[in-house]
């Protein structure tokens, strides 16, 4: 019986399968559990090192947005170490899934890389009893021009270069474009190698918003979150681009801050048509974003911005994440934990970490709107 | 089974006690448990395909009513965009593409190791080496695709720019694309046949030593060399064993998600040119879409699954057809 044999190797084999996967998925649960022996300190006590005012115990469940993972991983672990007895769970499931998560009732609050849609606002109101679902930006992130050209450093591009270079109209880094901006330095005759993103995602969003905002009819393709350029080549994720720039000589690439400073990818600069050609950081993010208009309603903040800005030192690639909440209308048991997490994160101890991760912080004016709106929750 | 029930269990006419006057069919507690069991289990496979199957449908019609491209012939995958539009033409044949590649590449060499192991191979050289091939199944994928991102698909330069100078009048293996590290369905093919391997290997190594020894004595005995007798006795006894070892792992290599999404450069074009990059597979499609996508967006994923399970059904059907064919030949 031959059979007999082979199905007992598939067996084994599913059996093998099974037991990887579990070990994969608890490898990746065992990140949230990092309750470490909290300070003394009960419920609704300030807990005086670290700034933090606890709300009750609870327990806060939440999803949405990677790009703002990294953020809210340090700031669920500070809060829960401040506060005992506290649990928050936040899943970077995508912002998708996040704001379906949310509109479920499922979790307290949202992460999502974009605001509300009209459409998505009109079915929040299920969620919300006598409310509605409001945006509150809170780690707003620089997106990176990273690129690996042996040899050449403090590369200078601007907006009309940068989109011929992503859709294969400028070929070879030796390019008279680009020597114009970079007059001293020794551009090589490679071939110029673009990275994006395979999955859809946020940063590929708001890097082709900036490119129809500043480069106009250099950049003809449509936005959204799926890469709609031809050519070039793709990644998984932020991380799988960087690593591609970082390995792959003459190519250039978009990311969060995070990613070039931890594998140190050069940057490129940005001639935005102000003073001085602008540098990647979280204090030229925090610049572009103090100059974006409010433009959501009542306790709404989403806000949109300049990507042509000219603001001098303000970079105007810049992701802006929202928590989303409801404005009225949260779940009892959770509000209180929601909004004292929530002022937290958006109060002056959460938004001082956010430099060390590659985000920038919110301005002081855009900081100011979101405590009062997250103070008026209910 | 009834007449031998007949015979044994009747009683004996005068020396029966009367305890025995039970009837002739004896069935235990323990009988009526099993078959409840085995009977229940082959119901539950039917209904979960049933239900795959189902729920694949309704949310996949959801989705193509609201397609405003043609879902078999459109090429780019935009179903999160106003209007969706959307199809499956790329992925189509990406998956083919691919899948093909990793075949042509592993079989011939999974035929090569099984026969090694089972015929050539010592027995202190055997074992071990059965037990590598086993190690190469249980490699997690994503351990593959991180494998084949950060260490193949570079080291595939040469062979490309190779292939590209003495073989490029093929077209099919010319390259076009100006960079180097190609991350291409090419390299996508070499990945996949790596992982399907160990599958094809050790459903042939145990077909091979199915093998009846009267067989290859009998061809021994006629004069024969250890090539011949492999290809007069084991390869023909063992075709059809091979033809099911060969579409399990086609099987895996339709499938195949995140080495694939990890690999691959996705695009939504077609290019005859396979170490260029771009295309897609079904399931990477599905992989890097899926976080982001609308409720929409998921319903037009899970269309695109659908067509996947249909692929894998038809494949499966295939390969039965054929092994029923054989049969008649080898038995």
């Amino acid at each position: 019986m031959k059979l007999q044999r082979k199905s007992g190797l598939r067996a084994l084999a599913v059996g093998a399968a099974a037991v990887s996967g579990a070990l994969v998925l608890t490898a990746c649960g065992s990140d949230n559990n990092s309750t470490t022996a909290a300070p003394s300190g009960g419920s609704s006590s300030t807990a005086a090192a670290s700034g933090i005012t606890c709300g009750p115990k609870a327990n806060l469940l939440a999803s949405g947005s990677t790009a703002q993972q990294n953020a809210v991983n340090v700031w669920v672990k500070n809060y829960m170490q401040a506060c005992s007895g506290s649990e928050i769970n936040y899943k970077g499931t995508g912002s998708g899934a996040g704001v379906t998560d949310f509109l479920n009732g499922t979790t307290a609050f949202a992460g999502s890389d974009s605001a509300l849609k009209p459409a998505e606002i009109t079915q929040s109101k299920k969620v919300c009893a006598g409310g509605q679902g409001i945006d509150l930006p809170m780690a707003p992130g620089p997106i990176a021009i990273g690129y690996n050209v042996p040899g050449v450093s403090n590369l200078v591009l601007d907006a009309d270069t940068l989109a011929k270079i992503f859709n294969g109209r400028i070929t070879h880094w030796n390019d008279p474009a680009i020597a114009k901006l970079n007059p001293s330095a020794k551009l090589p005759s490679t071939p110029i190698q673009t990275f994006h993103r395979s999955d859809a995602s946020g940063t590929t969003d708001n890097f082709t918003k900036y490119l129809i905002g500043a480069a106009g009819t250099d950049w003809p393709y449509s936005g959204g979150k799926a890469w709609q350029a031809k050519g070039g080549q793709s990644a998984t994720g932020s991380a799988g681009v960087a690593a591609q720039v970082k390995q792959t000589a003459g190519s250039i690439g978009y990311f969060e801050l995070s990613y070039a400073t931890s594998q140190s990818i050069s940057t490129a600069q940005l001639n935005t048509g102000a003073a001085q050609p602008v540098t990647v950081s979280s204090d030229s993010a925090s610049k572009d974003v103090a100059a974006a208009q409010v433009v959501g309603t009542g306790g709404d903040l989403a806000l949109k911005l300049d990507y042509a800005t000219k603001a001098d030192g303000a970079w105007p690639i810049t992701l802006v994440t929202y928590e989303i909440v409801c404005d009225k209308g949260n779940k009892a048991a959770t509000l209180p934990a929601t909004k004292a997490f929530l002022n937290y994160i958006a109060g002056t101890q959460g938004q001082g970490a956010l430099t060390a991760l590659g985000y920038a912080p919110l301005p002081d004016a855009i900081a100011t709107k979101v405590r009062a709106a997250i103070s008026s929750l209910s | 089974m009834d007449t031998i029930d007949d015979i044994t269990g009747a009683p004996p006419p005068a020396a029966a006690p009367p305890a025995e006057s039970a009837p002739p069919a004896v069935t235990r507690v323990g009988d009526r448990v099993f078959l409840g069991l085995s009977r229940g289990s082959g119901i539950t496979l039917l209904v979960i395909m049933a239900a795959i199957a189902v729920f694949l449908t309704v949310r996949a019609v959801t989705a193509i009513s609201g397609d405003h491209g043609n879902f078999l012939t459109t090429f780019q995958w935009n179903a999160d965009a106003t209007p969706p539009v959307f199809g499956i033409g790329v992925l189509l044949y990406g998956t083919a593409v691919s899948s093909v590649i990793a075949m042509v590449l592993a079989v011939p060499v999974a035929i090569g190791i099984a026969l090694f192991i089972s015929h050539y191979a010592p027995r202190r050289i055997a074992a071990p080496l059965a037990y590598l091939v086993d190690l190469l199944a249980a490699v997690p994928s994503i351990v593959y695709g991180l494998w084949g991102a950060l260490f193949l698909v570079p080291h595939l330069q040469g062979l490309n720019l190779w292939m590209d100078h003495y073989l490029g009048w093929t077209v099919v293996l010319k390259q076009t694309y100006q960079g180097t590290a190609s991350r291409s369905l090419f390299s996508v093919g070499i990945l996949l046949a790596i992982m399907v391997l160990p599958v094809i290997t050790n459903v042939s190594r145990e077909v091979f030593r199915q093998v009846p020894r009267a067989h290859e004595e009998a061809a021994l005995a006629l004069g024969a060399t250890r090539w011949e007798v492999v290809r007069m006795a084991v390869l023909p006894f063992a075709r059809s064993g091979i033809i099911s070892a060969s579409m399990l792992g086609l099987g895996r290599a339709l499938g195949e998600t995140m080495a694939v999404a990890t690999v691959l450069s996705n695009s939504s074009t077609i290019t005859s040119h396979i170490v260029d990059p771009g295309g897609g597979t079904f399931a990477q499609n599905i992989a890097v879409y899926f976080g982001e996508a609308t409720p929409f967006g998921r319903d037009a994923l899970i269309a695109s699954g659908l067509v996947l399970f249909v692929i894998t059904l038809i494949v499966n059907g295939a390969a039965r057809l054929i092994i029923a064919r054989r049969k008649e030949y080898t038995a």
